[in-house]
């Protein structure tokens, strides 16, 4: 061995014989690059006894070819072009024994390029190291990775403070590095098992205790492994079998799959997919013979009485706990293409055997990687977190996805075959009728009973324009004069919509058109009881303008809010059209979003040159004009 | 309760299953080596006792005549569609490669070409991430484009038990049932099923084969292991790699990388 070793510390007595028929418990190690994560692989393989035999020697090699000393990271990058570049480019996995218990470690690559490659490795693992440079502290990947973890549904993160011996072991600097991280958890609602101070290159706090840390009380990394819990079995849970493939072998239809939750024994009832058929489980068939009965986890072959129609995707379940359905599902997705996701975009929902058609009706919010919080985005960047609504022309069965359980664990496939995604399924989405039937009953009081006793007609009044040209301002000025001359009026404006009824919605073109169909549908409700309604919203495509029209049907009527835009963002109300060209909003009407002026306004104010009191008049004489009854003027609301 | 080798069975099982739901059609590769039979073992339980893809052997020539009498004798007893694809000489191969990675490379030459004459859409093989390095960064669905290459550098993700299904013309996807299992696992398993394999695996003179190639490129490692439980008790004891004995693993320190891109199994 060469010198370079000197820094070895005794190595503590560990079994390394995995106690066989023990399934393996999967950690995989995460971080941002260069924050230590093959090193610290590297080192406790070694510490611990787990290097296969030449291993290391391999890699002194490796080390010495390139000029550096050890290497602890050519234990793990077994590429040429990984150890020729530093980086690790793909996860590997490496058996491992505590104490006779068998370990796979998994090594999730920090480049943010790699992002696929860490969801490959992690899903499925029972529990994160999260590797942290305590100087540096979260990075970027740190927080992607994090993200990542929660959305998969890794649950028991370690926190490794890696490389303290650069700070002497500090003991408040790695107390404030601990409050940092652990604060960065809790806003994601995970929590840490622990978190150790450590240096993986002198193996301090890896697998031995360090005499450099006297202050630390905590475990230290192999102590932490050690107390992983094991996944959870779901042999206790509700049945799940989604059906794999249905063989005919001699005459018999042999439905196959893997138990995903629960237990299924001959004799049981069953209920079946998507129709919802039911049938027992006549038989259990096996090439060497089979028992009566199988759990969770096992891959089986089952006959069924009667010999129902059965395929591949359907799911398998028992009567008392049948999951849930929908058309509309709200979906956490981590977004692996390399191009941006924009709504209207159509996959493959995978989940489980199953595959459905959909298409990503909204994006409601994108989680920012500056500090985590959800924002509106009329996109999904490349290898974003966002929540998405999925539409599908069928109903789906799903359970929601939770830490433990294998439901809706939905993935996303491309028309070429690509995995481009991954969509835990949270529930159904906000605009779900579940496919439940509604049944509108018409009024019995007429529209002219209402304009008769209100002495005026009602009417929907659709106030167009850009950003800052005043559709707010003139709307309520308006409401005052038309309130004062006895009509029952009321303001439905952009940014009230969109702090209530609409506050789910983000910018996209999708949910802009979605939010001008709810406050139509709303115009037309307050419309129908008798009211004028003043909508004041941008509604910068003449296509959704036409679509409220439509939803409103009688009495709507266009007003066309001019300024020009040089005029609007000298205005910038609200700072909008700086925050825009700071690049801070995008797909921003009058910015980088279009603004299409109607073609045939049924009224234009002209809000650049006149007063408000003035465009408020004209809007006013207008609206009376358009709901005046014959012969009737409106009661004065103060008589 | 399952046990781990429960739990691999099983795994391997909707593997297997996944691959002839999703890819067809669908061929096997035999090695006659331990992993294959194994891999053979576990189609026949996926399948209910049938195996109802077509086996082959690329066949270099230079096997040992142990293993083409196994094969033979299999190959009937089990009832197999076996195809065999033969190998192109050593002098049409890529002159650049180290003598023994050169020689192995027929086989990959080989491959292809049985690929292209059955217009296979998914080829599945028995390797395992702990045999080597580079196949420790595998997928379990491995897809290759009309070259064969392995794009080690763009590799699809695959998580949740989804795997890519890439559909472009002249791609296949290479399917590894097995990588999840370990060499002590393999043995283990084929001690508790009863599976035949070639008897160059027992020691014979204070030397076994622990890995099974061409005869000229796969050296016999000392043991003494001469029943599987010897040979299960050997392993538990040693931390030396199982495929210390295979030249074109260790000429040079990237030769078996270069061999996996170019489509090596």
């Amino acid at each position: 061995m060469s010198a370079t070793l000197r820094v070895v510390p005794a190595q503590p007595a560990n079994d390394t014989v995995a106690t066989e028929n023990e399934l393996a418990t999967r950690i995989v190690i995460v971080g941002h690059v260069d924050h230590g994560k093959s090193t610290l692989i590297g080192r406790l393989l070694h510490d611990t006894g787990n290097l296969p035999e030449g291993r290391m020697d391999a890699a002194l090699a490796s080390s010495e070819r390139r000029g550096l000393k050890v290497e602890w990271s050519f234990l793990l990058d077994s590429l040429q072009a990984e150890r020729d570049q530093g980086v690790t480019i793909d996860s590997t996995r490496l058996p491992f024994v505590l104490d006779g218990r068998p370990f796979v470690i998994v090594d999730a690559p920090g480049h943010r390029q790699f992002l696929r490659n860490m969801v490959t490795g992690a899903a499925g693992a029972a529990a994160a190291v999260l590797v942290v440079d305590v100087a540096e502290g979260a990075q970027e990947q740190t927080r992607r990775h994090a993200v990542l973890l929660r959305l998969i549904g890794v649950r028991h993160v370690v926190v490794l403070l890696n490389k303290a011996d650069l700070l002497d072991f500090d003991a408040d600097r790695v107390a404030s590095a601990t409050r940092a991280i652990t604060a960065l958890l809790e806003q994601l609602e995970l929590s840490s098992a622990a978190v150790i101070p450590a240096s993986a290159r002198h193996g301090d706090n890896v697998a031995a205790r360090s005499a450099r840390t006297g202050w630390y009380r905590g475990p230290t990394l192999t102590e932490a492994l050690s107390v992983v819990p094991p996944l959870a079995s779901r042999a206790e849970r509700p049945l799940r079998l989604p059906v794999q493939d249905v063989y005919r072998f001699d005459s018999k239809r042999i439905v196959v799959g893997r138990i995903e939750s629960g237990r299924v024994a001959v004799g049981d009832t069953l209920v079946i997919g998507r129709e919802g058929a039911v049938a027992k489980v006549a038989t259990l068939e096996g090439w060497l013979g089979s028992g009566t009965e199988a759990e969770a986890g096992q891959s089986v072959a089952l006959t069924l009485a009667p010999d129902v129609v059965v395929e591949r995707g359907d799911l398998l379940h028992g009567s008392a706990y049948p999951p849930s359905r929908t058309a509309r599902l709200r979906a956490r997705l981590f977004w692996l293409r390399q191009e941006p996701l924009r709504p209207g975009e159509s996959f493959r929902l995978r989940l489980s055997t199953a595959e459905y058609a959909v298409t990503v009706a909204a994006i409601t919010s994108v989680v920012s990687m500056d500090d985590l919080t959800d924002q509106p985005a009329d996109h999904v960047p490349p290898e974003g977190f966002a929540d998405v609504v999925l539409a599908a022309s069928e109903s789906i069965p799903f359970d929601p996805f939770e830490p433990g359980s294998l439901g809706g664990r939905g993935v996303l496939v491309d028309g070429h075959g690509r995995i481009v995604g991954g969509a835990p399924l949270i529930g159904p989405a906000p605009l779900a009728t579940g496919g439940r039937s509604v049944f509108p009953v018409d009024s019995a009081v007429s529209a002219w009973e209402r304009a008769q006793a209100k002495r005026h007609r009602s009417g929907v009044f659709w106030m167009t324009g850009l950003p800052g040209s005043g559709k707010s301002t003139l709307a309520r000025a308006a409401e005052t004069l038309l309130f004062r001359r006895g009509i029952d009026v009321s303001v439905l404006d952009g940014d009230t919509l969109r702090a209530r009824l609409s506050s789910d919605l983000g910018f996209s073109p999708e949910d802009r058109r979605e939010n001008i169909r709810r406050a139509a549908v709303v115009a037309r409700l307050l419309a129908d009881s008798g009211q004028v309604v003043l909508v004041a919203l941008i509604s910068p495509r003449a296509e959704d303008r036409a679509m409220a029209r439509q939803a409103v049907a009688e009495g709507f009527r266009e007003v066309y809010v001019d300024a020009d835009r040089a005029v609007c963002k000298a205005r910038d109300p609200k700072g909008l059209y700086a925050a825009a060209r700071a690049g801070r909003l995008s797909g921003f009407t009058g910015v980088d979003g279009p603004y299409e002026p109607p073609q045939a306004p049924d009224l234009v104010i002209s809000t650049a040159t006149a007063t408000v009191g003035n465009s408020a008049e004209r809007l006013a004489a207008f609206v009376t004009e358009a709901v005046a009854l014959p012969g009737l003027s409106p009661r004065v609301g103060a008589d | 309760m399952m046990t781990d080798l429960d739990q691999l069975e099983a795994q391997s099982i909707f593997v297997l299953r996944e691959a002839y739901h999703r890819l067809r059609p669908l061929g096997l590769l035999w090695s006659l080596g331990k992993d294959s039979n194994v891999l053979l073992w576990l189609a026949r339980k996926a399948f209910l006792g049938r195996v109802p893809l077509a086996v082959y052997h690329v066949d270099t020539g230079k096997k040992f005549p142990e293993m083409y009498a196994f094969r033979d004798r299999y190959a009937a007893e089990w009832g197999l569609d076996l195809r065999i694809g033969a190998c192109p000489p050593v002098e049409d191969i890529d002159p650049t490669l180290p003598p023994a990675a050169r020689s192995a490379a027929r086989k990959t030459a080989g491959l292809a070409s049985v690929i292209e004459r059955d217009r296979l859409a998914g080829v599945v093989a028995g390797i395992r991430r702990d045999e080597q390095a580079t196949r420790a960064k595998e997928r379990v669905f491995s897809p290759r484009g009309a070259s064969h290459r392995w794009d080690v550098r763009n590799q699809p993700p695959e998580f949740w038990d989804q795997f890519a299904t890439p559909v472009e013309a002249g791609a296949h996807v290479r399917v590894h049932p097995l990588l999840a299992w370990r060499e002590l696992d393999v043995w283990r398993y084929i001690e508790r099923e009863g599976i035949p394999v070639v008897d160059l695996y027992f020691a014979r003179d204070g030397r076994r084969y622990r890995s099974l190639g061409d005869q000229d490129i796969t050296a016999p490692v000392p043991s003494g292991a001469r029943t599987i439980p010897e040979i299960l008790a050997e392993l538990r004891g040693t931390r030396e790699a199982e495929r210390a004995g295979r030249a074109m693993d260790n000429e040079t320190e990237d030769a078996f990388e270069r061999l996996r891109v170019a489509g090596y199994l």
